[in-house]
């Protein structure tokens, strides 16, 4: 199974996205933004990062690469497709997913080991969490702030759209607590926590048993491989 | 608007050489005896160009001419063990280590402290930014920052403008690169008042065989600058100079403070990465202070070289720059290479790909000369060394402080002491909610530690962990440390607590040190007393070196920390770099297992000099700084180093500002968990009152929790080492609180909303 991760100028997350496919049992696929072939890749993660320095709205340029145009047109197709933090900009700015994120709350950049309640586990990352399982997840964005109009929100809402929802803390003011959403065929799913920082013993988040040995991350590549393969 | 430079106004070495003229070398910061040696060297008088060149190299910033008689210690006192794993020491643009497996590391502390006072964001934005290259410059893919901030008093009206400034500055520009923020530090103190300390460090991992210098060893060889274009940032000085070739009616002076790119720096990064695996380059440069100047007249002088430089070729994001503009520039973002002409293609390919502007300048020459035209005119013409080596050495007068004796007389034995239990409880909370003691996760979680996916310890532990090799778990340890009031009580004492306590936080992770940097903070260097701090920080630090075993590969000294008559204190920051075999074997900072024996290693003497608890509790500053014995924190950091190899450090904590109790707060706060201790024992065992059991802060000390199964061969094993332990608790996870015997159940709850709500109260 291969599993490609874009990277953008100013993508900082790839290596992290690259291992944590390996890890999962698949093989990452660099993917270079300026490139429109997707070297038959089964899934793609659009990784976290500041592409081409969000100078513009964030993610707003790296939804017109030519890369992210071959993912759009791929996307209707059924293409599995995981956006993590600047990717899940970056698949709101293509309206893959609906509404917008703008800067947080509180006007700083915050980096957090985050609670998160699984609210779809229908979907093509998600489907080995249990429905409403919580899990710890490393948060680290200045423009996380999930806004979109009422009837928007009550869509997402009355479809099951909604895939994780931030606990205990709502750390950028993200209406209705929305941490990541799923389109409705459920191959979409973005979010502005970062699984790719849980997949390692050791370098997690914190966790009551032991220090940085939280890996919930890992099953969101795990989800993939299990139901593409399957 | 403005005229555009044109070659009748520029001043040309055939001018110099045909007709003098009076030149403004005191408005740029020259003495008469300097620029009578400029015209010396060159047997004329200065272009306009050259005047610009020498007066930023020769300045005390580029040239270090008032420190460099003292810092020659760190490369004299040396033995052949100290310098077993160093590949590159001082001089180069960072040291560089041998930390094994095929690989090294490369590190450096700088100071951005006056632009991060002016305008804060920025300044601290690029002194991230500028480390950073100097990582880069080394061959190293950089892996990791930290900083060390010191701030005004924590009320002070203005000092909330600097924090936010700076603390907003380093989150985006260091998150925007992609590099993990580990650890730091970060104090308040009146005495930064007007003069804050922004010392940036950064950390870079290469193979031995990637290591590159900033040398330009090969005539022929291309000169080519890439990167951002250059613009007017960070000329201040030299507009004297550009002043002389405008109209009146030209444009307003530059800013003096540069402006940051992040995204630019980033792609920076990955594209030398491939220059370095592709092996394009055969000599490498940063842009920092003094811009064009300083890079190509250190590449020359370094490689035993000349250079031809074009600087009509230079690209432009403003093209009214004067040539003295361009030679100066700060312009961030940039690098200059030395490439060869067959390399060349392969260059222009990967600049490409990043779509990363270049300009070839020039070429390397044979002799010994920096050649600068603008079109067909000569402008400079100088023997390289002079300018980036030669620069004049200043042996500044030396004076004991007048005021020093009466504040070593001064000492904290007279201050009173509590004996009521509830006041003693009250004072630990006190103390840990102080600005300077409390939980700095206001700050901290505005940094971005996860980014790169090996980060194996941060703040608020001892010591940063970064795993290098994926395949072994070879990992490094980063702690910086600096106590600038023990510095002021005693400057030469100062430096080596600095040192032994940036050495005992590498210990307590489970790293063995290796190898130091430092970022040394003065006041003004013109001032006699302040050059016998200097003399004296370096001096102990240099000797603490020594009686530790461990070299210094590199630094930096910021002068000039002075507002008016009164200096902060001196500051000496000193970085331990730390080498770890497998970072899975890490060693965390607080409980989280329950029925843990506590141990307290090490000796506690009554040393409340200096100490948190007299400045928090009684508004105090006087006496002498606790003693340090070097032998003494080999012996702990061995001990806990093979303690650790048989797996039976559960955690641990070094102990510092703040004393014993300080650390049980962390210790039990880190993960919430609570614990019982007495402290009878211990106060007997060393004859000491509560006071001094809690709030000393003598040196060589740690608390460690150990499971059961291992405790009859841990305490074995430090009586073995002659390590002095005494068991002061047990960890209890039922518990909510600190119980500490005869004194107070601190319930945890109450003690974190006062450990960690002052910051936000202050700040947010």
């Amino acid at each position: 199974m291969k599993i490609g991760v874009i990277t953008y100028p100013g993508t900082l997350d790839d290596r992290d996205a690259q291992r944590a496919i390996k890890l999962a049992g698949a093989t990452p696929v660099p993917l270079w933004h300026a490139s429109d072939d997707l070297k038959g890749i089964d899934a793609v993660v659009l990784p976290g990062g500041f592409s081409y320095g969000d100078y513009l709205r964030c993610g707003a340029i790296a939804a017109q690469a030519p890369a992210t145009k071959e993912v759009i047109k791929k996307a209707e197709k059924g293409l599995p497709i995981l956006g993590i933090c600047n990717g899940f900009q970056v698949l709101v700015e293509a309206h893959l997913l609906p509404g917008g994120l703008i800067r947080n709350e509180k006007q700083h950049f915050v980096c957090r080991d985050q609670r998160l309640r699984v609210e779809n586990s229908d979907t093509r990352w998600t489907g080995m969490f249990s429905e409403n399982e919580e899990i710890t997840i490393p948060l680290k964005n200045g423009e996380g702030g999930y806004i979109a109009d009422d009837e928007t929100l009550k869509y997402l809402e009355d479809e099951n759209l909604i895939a994780f929802r931030y606990l205990d803390v709502n750390p950028n003011g993200s209406m209705n607590e929305i941490a990541g959403l799923s389109n409705k065929q459920g191959n979409i799913v973005g979010l502005m926590p970062h699984p790719e920082h849980a997949v390692e013993p050791g370098f997690g988040p914190d966790t009551p048993i032991a220090t940085r040995s939280g890996i919930d991350g890992l099953r969101f590549f795990q989800s993939v491989i299990g139901q593409v393969v399957g | 608007m403005f005229k555009k430079k044109t070659e009748s106004n520029v001043d040309t070495t055939k001018d110099a050489s045909s007709e003098d003229k009076d030149q403004p070398w005191a408005e740029l910061g020259l003495t008469q005896d300097e620029y009578q040696l400029i015209r010396e060297i060159l047997n004329r008088r200065p272009t306009s160009s050259e005047l610009a060149m020498y007066s930023v190299m020769w300045s005390e910033h580029c040239s270090y001419k008032s420190s460099k008689i003292y810092l020659r210690q760190f490369g004299q006192k040396v033995t052949d063990e100290m310098n077993k794993h160093l590949m590159v020491g001082m001089g180069e643009n960072a040291g560089v280590v041998d930390i094994g497996e095929g690989l090294a590391v490369t590190f450096k502390v700088e100071s951005h402290n006056h632009p991060s006072y002016i305008e804060p964001f920025q300044g601290a934005a690029t002194g991230v930014g500028g480390i950073v290259r100097d990582i880069l410059s080394m061959g190293a893919r950089p892996v990791a920052v930290m900083d060390q901030l010191r701030f005004g008093a924590p009320e002070h009206p203005d000092t909330a403008r600097v924090v936010h400034g700076v603390v907003d500055g380093i989150s985006n520009y260091g998150n925007s690169l992609g590099l993990p923020n580990i650890g730091g530090e970060t104090v308040f103190d009146a005495r930064y008042q007007g003069n804050p300390l922004v010392n940036a460090l950064a950390v870079g991992v290469l193979k031995h065989d990637d290591l590159k210098l900033a040398k330009a060893t090969n005539p022929g060889d291309l000169v080519i600058l890439f990167g951002a274009r250059t613009g007017a940032d960070g000329i201040g000085g030299v507009s004297v100079l550009a002043s002389e070739t405008f109209d009146d009616d030209g444009p307003s002076r530059r800013p003096a403070v540069q402006v940051g790119d992040p995204f630019a720096e980033k792609v920076l990064i990955e594209a030398c990465m491939e220059l370095y695996e592709l092996d394009v380059i055969s000599g490498i440069q940063d842009l920092g202070g003094a811009g064009i100047s300083c890079a190509t007249s250190e590449l020359a002088a370094n490689g035993d070289r000349g250079m031809e430089i074009q600087l009509r070729n230079v690209l432009l994001r403003d093209e009214s720059l004067t040539p003295e503009e361009i030679l100066m520039s700060e312009s961030q973002e940039r690098m200059m290479a030395i490439v060869n002409k067959r390399n060349l293609k392969k260059f222009e390919q990967i600049m490409n790909k990043w779509e990363v502007e270049y300009s070839i300048l020039g070429k390397v020459l044979a002799d010994e000369k920096l050649v600068i035209r603008w079109d067909e005119q000569e402008i400079v013409n100088v023997p390289p060394k002079t300018v980036a080596i030669d620069s004049p050495v200043y042996e500044r007068s030396v004076e004991y402080p007048t005021w020093i004796d009466e504040l070593n007389a001064n000492s904290s034995e007279s201050l009173p002491r509590e004996t009521e239990p509830s006041e003693i409880a009250a004072q630990i909370i006190q103390i840990a909610s102080s600005a300077n003691q409390a939980d700095k996760s206001w700050i901290t979680s505005q940094y971005d530690r996860y980014v790169l996916g090996n980060t194996a310890l941060s703040m608020p532990d001892d010591g940063g962990m970064i795993r290098v090799n994926e395949e072994s778990g070879l990992g490094i340890t980063m702690a910086t440390d600096a106590n600038g009031k023990y510095c002021q009580l005693d400057p030469y004492q100062g430096a080596k607590l600095a040192l032994a306590e940036a050495y005992r936080n590498v210990a307590m992770t489970g790293a063995r040190p290796r190898a130091v940097t430092n970022c040394l903070n003065f006041g003004s260097p013109e001032n006699p007393e302040v050059m016998w701090q200097f003399k004296q920080a370096t001096t102990g630090l240099a000797d603490g070196c020594v009686e530790a075993s461990i070299p210094v590969t590199g630094g930096n000294v910021s002068f000039y920390n002075q507002t008016g008559d009164v200096a902060i204190y001196p500051t000496p920051v000193v970085g331990v770099l730390g080498v770890i075999d497998d970072v899975a074997r890490r060693i965390p900072s607080g409980w989280q297992d329950t029925g843990h024996n506590i141990y307290l290693l090490g000796t506690t003497k009554d040393e409340l000099d200096g100490s948190a608890w007299a400045e928090v509790i009684h508004d105090h500053l006087g006496g002498k700084p606790p003693e340090v014995d070097f032998q003494k924190e080999m012996e702990l950091a061995d001990l806990i180093h093979g303690a650790n190899i048989q797996g039976m450090v559960a955690s641990a904590h070094d102990i510092s500002e703040g004393g014993l109790a300080q650390a049980l707060v962390e210790s039990s706060l880190r993960f919430g968990n609570g614990a019982r201790i007495w402290l009878g024992e211990l106060m007997e065992r060393d004859g000491i009152d509560l006071t001094a059991a809690l709030f000393s802060e003598s040196q060589a000390r740690a608390i460690v929790s150990v499971g059961r199964e291992d405790d009859v061969k841990f305490v074995g094993l430090c009586e073995a080492r002659g390590v002095p332990i005494v068991r002061i608790g047990v960890t209890d996870l039922e518990s909510s609180a600190l119980e500490i015997q005869g004194i107070a159940d601190i319930d945890l709850l109450e003690l974190k909303s006062a450990h960690v709500r002052t910051l936000p109260e202050l700040f947010s």
